[in-house]
């Protein structure tokens, strides 16, 4: 498939993020097309989940435009519809604390569908067994799960409405890497069957290396390079040597 | 590449043949889940035409698909011819195949929630915890009095472990900062019992009496009961989110782990600055009372402050003043032991944290109001 054919599922132009007098983002570009896993890595503090935030439209940007499935994230108006073809998995889960596993996948199929509530009940146990957690999870609250468990269970509720886009924050940290790499496997396999797209925020070089098709660097207020892992490897660019051949790369690993 | 504009998506149906022993399933349209609201209950009652026949999904019209879609498709064979089955297809579909074969892996069905049970039994089983958990409470609370005391005389036999400057800042914070609060209120419940008693008396022609219900009511009652309440409503719960807060961010670990007694430096402070404040701060309300019900009598019933001052002088023995006071300190006692032991039950997550805190103020006023009638009994029978 050559780029020019290419649906483009989330468009993101000349975007300005600053707080106060500190610019985050300048006149950032950023296009992720359909069916494919982009990882975005950056350094601490260069707006990941900024960037993330103002796609989800959680955030104002001070300038720029994002169009997300051909919808305007910045308004309420034109976002509303695109919530249910979207899926969101937050840094630690943020599943209801008061709901049990699950009622959280319920929640977005009450909200948004009219399914008799029986499909629904069967429909979340579905969900739940795809997210990998064992059936007897349903039930638990999500204080009573483990880190890994809780990943997965908000997985299952990103996955409710069978979205069409996902969007990952960090997916695989606080998980040892066992957990970690089951969990790349479990998004790799999910997304080749459900033919997602998914947009993954990650400091995990293993993910990056595993399942994503193509890499967006955040440096200096914007993307510095979107490309396969081939082509960011060969990048000049300073703090992108040092991420992928620093003393924690698989270089340095492998020796 | 299919374009997925959910808003034009095509009606969908099912057409059922048979042909040879086989059922051929022919579903139309497209099954994604707005779709599926119609043909859910259709489709269960498919289930039982299809029997233990063979069936096989002719997906030549399909449309698209999703997850859910390819989930209900699965289920009418599902159920007649479980374990899970791999399905026979006519035609080729993009997705479809693979969908349906996701969907049935994945279907097992998680155990139903327990029933509820009928709603006398729920009341009953109900009542009885929280009576249990009542009588818990009160237990562990007062063996961690039993704890606070030993650690009190470890820290009297050696006066160098005091901690003065926790103690004098929990002192200004729950005490010299509660001081506005407690004397307004206590100033307008002062005044309230008068405007009552003013009322009320001069009706019978005794509205100079006035004067002694005033204060016998502020001196025995009001003034030390404003200061509790304030100090339950405000520093209790003050204790126990700084407490809890500590605990969540393992801030109390390290503690212990640096050999440091949770007791000595967190609770026995906060005890000791609460039983000397709460004498001062219950005087304040005391004299804040008095003055509230003193200015509401001069103004409603023209009874100067000198004649005020002189008539309780000639009609309300000291007593009454001592009576009051002497509350404070079991109140103090009461309320910081319960922030702080609340404090410290907080787990992991902010859930817990909101939990104790609600359950720290509703313990410190059920306590205050309890403590207050035992002292009421024990006055009774002393004659004072």
């Amino acid at each position: 498939m050559s780029d020019g054919q290419r649906e483009t599922v989330i468009e993101v132009r000349d975007l300005t993020n600053a707080f106060g007098t500190h610019v985050v983002h300048q006149n950032l570009n950023l296009d992720v097309y359909r069916g494919e896993v982009l990882g975005l890595v950056g350094g601490s503090g260069t707006g990941k989940s900024v960037l993330m935030n103002t796609i989800l439209g959680l955030r104002r940007p001070q300038g720029g435009s994002i169009q997300v499935l051909g919808h305007d994230t910045q308004r309420a108006s034109t976002r509303r519809g695109l919530e249910s073809r979207w899926g969101v998995l937050f840094q630690n889960g943020a599943l209801f604390s008061s709901l049990t596993v699950k009622e959280n996948v319920l929640l977005p199929l009450r909200e948004h569908t009219r399914l008799p509530e029986k499909l629904m009940s069967e429909l979340a146990d579905m969900k739940i067994n795809l997210a990998g957690l064992e059936a007897e999870a349903g039930a638990k609250k999500p204080s009573e799960l483990s880190g890994g468990m809780l990943k997965r269970a908000a997985l299952a509720r990103a996955l409710a409405l069978d979205p069409e886009l996902l969007f990952f924050d960090e997916p695989t940290s606080g998980l040892d890497p066992i957990s970690a790499a089951a969990f790349d496997d479990l998004i790799a396999d999910l997304q080749s069957t459900l033919d997602l797209t998914v947009f993954m925020v990650t400091h995990d070089l293993d993910s990056l290396y595993a399942i994503c098709d193509r890499i967006a660097v955040l440096a200096d207020k914007k993307v510095e390079i979107v490309a396969p892992m081939e082509e960011v490897l060969k990048s000049e660019h300073p703090w992108i040597r040092s991420y992928f051949h620093g003393k924690r790369s698989r270089d340095a690993a492998i020796g | 590449m299919m374009k997925s504009k959910r808003t034009d998506s095509k009606p969908i149906d099912i057409s059922v043949q048979r042909e040879g022993g086989r059922v051929i399933l022919i579903p139309v349209g497209d099954w994604v889940t707005d779709n599926l609201a119609k043909m859910d209950q259709h489709l269960r009652e498919m289930e039982a035409q299809i029997g233990g026949d063979q069936a096989v999904f002719d997906v030549r019209d399909l449309g698209r698909i999703d997850l859910a879609g390819a989930f209900v498709l699965g289920r009418t064979v599902r159920s007649c011819t479980r374990p899970h089955m791999s399905f026979a297809y006519i035609g080729e579909h993009r997705v479809a195949q693979k969908l349906m074969a996701e969907a049935d892996a994945n279907s097992e069905v998680c155990p139903a929630l327990p029933e509820p049970r009928n709603l006398w039994h729920l009341i009953l089983v109900r009542s009885g915890r929280a009576v249990m958990r009542a009588l818990n409470e009160g237990v562990e609370t007062t063996a961690f009095l039993g704890q606070l005391l030993i650690t009190f005389w470890r820290v009297l036999t050696h006066p160098r472990r005091i901690r003065w400057n926790a103690i004098i800042n929990v002192a200004e914070e729950a005490g010299v900062n509660a001081l506005p609060i407690i004397t307004l209120l206590a100033f307008f419940i002062g005044a309230v019992v008068a405007f009552l008693g003013a009322n009320l008396l001069e009706r019978f022609g005794a509205a100079l009496f006035t004067v002694d219900l005033v204060a016998l009511a502020v001196l025995r009652e009001f003034g030390v009961m404003m200061m509790a309440l304030i100090l339950a409503g405000r520093s209790n719960s003050a204790f126990t989110a700084h407490i809890g807060a500590m605990k969540m961010r393992q801030e109390i670990d390290a503690m212990q782990v640096l050999g440091m007694d949770t007791f000595e430096v967190l609770v026995l402070p906060r005890v000791v600055a609460c039983i000397i404040m709460a004498p001062i701060l219950a005087f304040a309300a005391t004299m804040a009372g008095l003055v509230g019900g003193g200015l509401v009598t001069w103004a409603v019933l023209d009874v100067s402050p000198s004649l005020f001052v002189t008539r309780m002088q000639e009609n309300v023995p000291l007593i009454h003043f001592w009576v009051g006071i002497a509350k404070a300190p079991v109140f103090a006692l009461a309320i910081s032991l319960i922030g702080c032991r609340q404090g410290l039950l907080v787990e992991g997550n902010v859930q817990s944290l909101g939990e104790r805190t609600t359950a720290s103020v509703v313990q410190a006023l059920f306590t205050v109001i309890f403590i207050d009638a035992v002292f009421a009994m024990i006055y009774l029978e002393l004659d004072w």
